[in-house]
C-alpha cells in the first residue's frame, strides 16, 4: 500500500502514457498484421502531428486546428503508403522494410529543416490542461482523460473490425493475402483502411501524449514509437487487445523506473521486457502461433 | 582483346591502391589548411570510417541476410574503449570533472609512447604511440565483439523483424549504459570525451579501413563466407546441407561487430572528442542507407556508397544549406534543407533503383575495361561481334579499388 501511495503521481502518468503508447501501438500491429511489415515510419507521422498541431494553433482556434490536424495526419499516412509501399508490395520484405526507414529518415529531416532544430512547444489545449487532484496528486486532466478515451476507442474499434464487412475482409486478409485475394477482395482498399485507422488513433494519441510532454522535436517520435511497437510485439502482434495491454505495462513500469530515480534505463528497460518476451513466449500475449513453412 | 590473367590484375590493384595512397599523402602535404580542398581529406578520412562499419553491416545483412540494426551501439563501444583508455594522464582531471578524474588513470598511448620515446627519443615517442593506437583499436573491437557475442546468445534464434527490433533495442540500451551516472567514474556519463590522442595523417584512416575491407572480404571468399550467403539464400537449404546455422550466425555477428567496434574506435579519432548522443538509431539507419545504396551484398558497392553518402552530406550539398548551390540561390535555402534533399535522394534510390550502384556484383577489372571497349565499339561502329569481356569476375580482385 505504501509502494502505491508513494508511486501514485508515477502510476498515473504511467497509466496515461500507457494510453498514449496504445493509440500508436495499435496502428504498428494493424499495420504488421497484414502487411508484415514494421511500419518505422508511424513513430515520425505522430512527431508530425505534433509539429502541424504547433503551426497550426498559430493561426487558427484549437477547436478548428485538431481537427484539421487528425485529417491531415490521415492523408500524409495515406500517401506514405501509395507512394512508399504500394510500389514494393511484391518486393522482397526487406526491401519494403527499408522504405519504411527511409520515410522516417525523410520526415524527420523534413521536420528538422522546417522547425530549424528547435524544440516547439506545443499549445495548451485548456480544458486538457487543466490541473485536478486525484487521491492527493496532482495531475494533468488529459492524464485522466487519456485512458478512458484510449479504452473508448479501442472498443470501436474492436466492433468495427468484428460486426462490419471492411473488418472482415481486413480479418482475412491479415490471415492470408493472396487467398483473400483470389476471393475478391480489393487488398488495396483494406490497406488503405488500415492506414487511415491507424494514422487517426495515432493524430489523437499525438495530441494527448504533447499536452501532457508539452516540446516537440523531430525526433520526439522515434521513442515513443519504437515503444509502441514493442508493446504491440509484447501483446502478440496482430492483436488489438494485446497492443493495448502492452502498452499500458510498458508505460507504467517505465513510468515506476523514473520514479525510481533510474531516468536513463527507462528506455532501455522497454527492450529489455521486449527481449525476454521473444526469449520466453515468440508469439507475445495473445499472438497466434505461426507455422513456418518450407 | 585478350582477358587480362589474374597476375596483371594483381598488379593493377595494387599499383592504384599505392599511387592513390600517394596522391593523398602528397596532396596532405601540398593543400594548405586553409584551402577549400581540404573538405576532400575529411570526406576521404570519414568517407573510409564509414565505409568499413557499412561492408561490416553489408556482411551481415547482404552476406548472412540477418537484418541487425545495432551497428550505432557496437561503434559506441569501441569509440569508447579507445577514448577511455587514450586520454592522457595530465588530462583526466579536465576531462572527468565530475567524476574526480575517473577510474582509469592511465593512458595506454602515453605508456607506450613513454617506453620507447626512452629508447629512440622523439621517434620513439611517435612509433610508442601509434603501437598503442592500434593496440587500442583492435582492444575496441575484440571488446565489442565480446559484448556482440553475449548479445547474439538470445537475439540470433529471432527472425527477422524481430532481429532487426531487437538489436536495435541492444544499441538503445547500450547508449542507456553510457549515460548512466554510475558508469561515470568511467564513461564519463554524458559528458564529452575529450583531448585523446588522434592521427594526424589522412593515411592512418584509409589504410586501417582498408586493412579491415580485405579482411572481411577474405572471409566472404572462404568456405564460411559461402556458408554465409547459403543461410542468406535458404535457411532450411543450408542447415539440411550440413551447414551450423547458429554458429554461423554467431560468427557473421561477431566479425560484424569487431569491425564496427574497429570502426568506431576510428570515429572517435576522427572527431578528436565522443559522446554518447549521436550514436542513435539514425546512425544505423544512415549507414544502413549506404548499403541499401551501394547494393546489398556487394563489397564494393558499400565503399563507393560510403563514400558518395559522406560527399554529398559533408561537401557537395553544403551549398543547399548556405543558400546559394549550382549559382542558384534562393530564400528557402536554409539550414537542413540539404538534408531533406538528400533523403528524397535516397526515397528516390530506395523505390525506383532498388539494387543500388552496383546490385549485387563487386568491381572486377574486366568489367571496368569491358565497360570501357563496349562504348569504344559504340562510338566506333563497327559491326564485328566479339566475346563480351563483360564478365564479372566476382571474387579476384581487390576491393579497395573502388577508392
Amino acid at each position: 500500500m505504501n509502494f502505491f501511495v508513494d508511486n501514485l503521481p508515477y502510476i498515473l502518468a504511467g497509466i496515461s502514457v500507457g494510453g498514449q503508447y496504445a493509440l500508436i501501438a495499435i496502428g504498428y500491429t494493424m499495420v504488421y498484421g497484414i502487411l508484415r511489415l514494421i511500419n518505422f515510419a508511424h513513430g515520425d507521422m505522430f512527431m508530425v502531428a505534433g509539429l502541424v498541431m504547433v503551426y497550426l494553433a498559430a493561426s487558427m482556434p484549437i477547436y478548428i486546428a485538431i481537427p484539421v490536424v487528425i485529417i491531415f495526419t490521415v492523408v500524409l499516412g495515406c500517401t506514405i503508403e501509395v507512394v512508399a509501399y504500394r510500389p514494393l508490395r511484391s518486393a522482397p520484405r526487406m526491401s519494403i522494410m527499408i522504405s519504411a526507414i527511409g520515410v522516417s529518415y525523410l520526415l524527420q529531416n523534413t521536420a528538422l529543416y522546417v522547425t530549424g532544430g528547435l524544440t516547439q512547444t506545443y499549445p495548451e489545449i485548456p480544458w486538457l490542461a487543466k490541473t485536478v487532484t486525484v487521491f492527493g496528486a496532482h495531475t494533468k486532466m488529459v492524464t485522466l482523460i487519456t485512458p478512458f478515451l484510449t479504452i473508448a476507442l479501442v472498443i470501436a474499434l474492436v466492433m468495427l473490425i468484428k460486426y462490419t464487412k471492411i473488418g472482415m475482409a481486413m480479418r482475412a486478409v491479415s490471415r492470408d493475402f493472396e487467398t483473400s485475394q483470389l476471393m475478391g477482395i480489393d487488398i488495396n482498399r483494406v490497406i488503405t483502411v488500415t492506414f487511415i485507422i491507424g494514422s487517426l488513433l495515432a493524430a489523437i494519441g499525438s495530441v494527448l501524449y504533447f499536452s501532457n510532454y508539452t516540446g516537440v522535436m523531430p525526433t520526439s517520435g522515434s521513442m515513443p514509437g519504437l515503444k509502441a511497437f514493442v508493446a504491440a510485439v509484447f501483446g502478440g502482434i496482430g492483436s488489438i487487445p494485446g497492443a493495448v495491454i502492452g502498452a499500458f505495462i510498458i508505460g507504467i513500469c517505465e513510468n515506476i523506473i523514473k520514479g525510481m530515480e533510474l531516468t536513463v534505463f527507462s528506455n532501455a528497460f522497454t527492450f529489455v521486457l521486449l527481449i525476454i518476451i521473444l526469449m520466453v513466449k515468440p508469439t507475445g500475449l495473445f499472438g497466434e502461433k505461426n507455422i513456418d513453412k518450407v | 582483346m585478350t582477358e587480362l590473367t589474374k597476375r596483371t590484375k594483381s598488379i593493377l590493384s595494387v599499383a592504384v591502391c599505392v599511387a592513390f595512397l600517394a596522391a593523398v599523402y602528397i596532396g596532405d602535404m601540398v593543400v594548405p589548411p586553409t584551402s577549400g580542398m581540404r573538405m576532400l581529406f575529411t570526406v576521404l578520412e570519414k568517407g573510409s570510417i564509414y565505409a568499413l562499419v557499412a561492408v561490416s553491416m553489408n556482411l551481415l545483412n547482404g552476406f548472412t541476410g540477418l537484418f541487425s540494426l545495432g551497428q550505432a551501439g557496437f561503434m559506441l563501444i569501441g569509440a569508447y574503449t579507445y577514448a577511455i583508455f587514450s586520454i592522457p594522464t595530465a588530462m583526466k582531471d579536465s576531462v572527468y570533472q565530475y567524476f574526480d578524474g575517473g577510474l582509469i588513470k592511465f593512458s595506454i598511448t602515453e605508456i607506450l609512447g613513454n617506453a620507447l620515446g626512452g629508447v629512440l627519443g622523439d621517434f620513439g615517442v611517435m612509433l610508442g604511440e601509434h603501437i598503442g593506437m592500434i593496440f587500442l583499436m583492435l582492444c575496441a573491437g575484440l571488446l565489442t565483439a565480446g559484448v556482440a557475442a553475449l548479445i547474439g546468445l538470445p537475439v540470433l534464434r529471432l527472425k527477422s523483424d524481430y532481429l532487426a527490433i531487437a538489436t536495435l533495442g541492444f544499441a538503445e540500451i547500450l547508449r542507456a549504459f553510457f549515460q548512466w551516472k554510475a558508469a561515470g567514474p568511467i564513461t564519463n556519463s554524458s559528458n564529452l570525451l575529450r583531448s585523446y590522442t588522434t592521427y594526424d595523417t589522412p593515411l592512418f584512416p584509409l589504410i586501417s579501413a582498408g586493412i579491415c575491407v580485405a579482411f572481411i572480404v577474405l572471409l566472404i571468399n572462404s568456405s564460411y563466407g559461402r556458408a554465409f550467403k547459403a543461410i542468406r539464400d535458404d535457411e532450411i537449404a543450408a542447415e539440411a546441407m550440413g551447414v551450423n546455422l547458429f554458429k554461423h550466425k554467431q560468427m557473421s555477428f561477431i566479425v560484424s561487430s569487431f569491425f564496427a567496434g574497429f570502426g568506431g574506435a576510428l570515429l572517435a579519432m576522427f572527431q578528436s572528442s565522443v559522446a554518447s548522443t549521436p550514436f542513435t538509431s539514425n546512425m544505423t539507419y544512415e549507414i544502413l542507407l549506404i548499403v541499401v545504396i551501394g547494393g546489398i551484398g556487394s563489397v564494393t558497392g558499400s565503399i563507393l556508397g560510403a563514400y558518395l553518402f559522406v560527399a554529398c552530406s559533408e561537401w557537395w550539398l553544403r551549398g543547399l544549406d548556405s543558400g546559394t548551390f549550382l549559382g542558384i540561390s534562393a530564400a528557402f535555402m536554409r539550414p537542413g534543407f540539404r538534408k531533406v534533399v538528400f533523403a528524397v535522394i535516397i526515397m528516390c534510390i530506395v523505390l525506383f533503383y532498388s539494387r543500388g550502384i552496383m546490385g549485387n556484383k563487386e568491381f572486377s577489372w574486366d568489367g571496368f575495361l569491358g565497360f570501357f571497349r563496349k562504348r569504344d565499339r559504340k562510338n566506333r561502329k563497327t559491326g564485328k561481334k566479339k566475346t563480351s569481356a563483360k564478365k564479372h569476375n566476382k571474387d579476384t580482385d581487390i576491393e579497395e579499388e573502388a577508392r
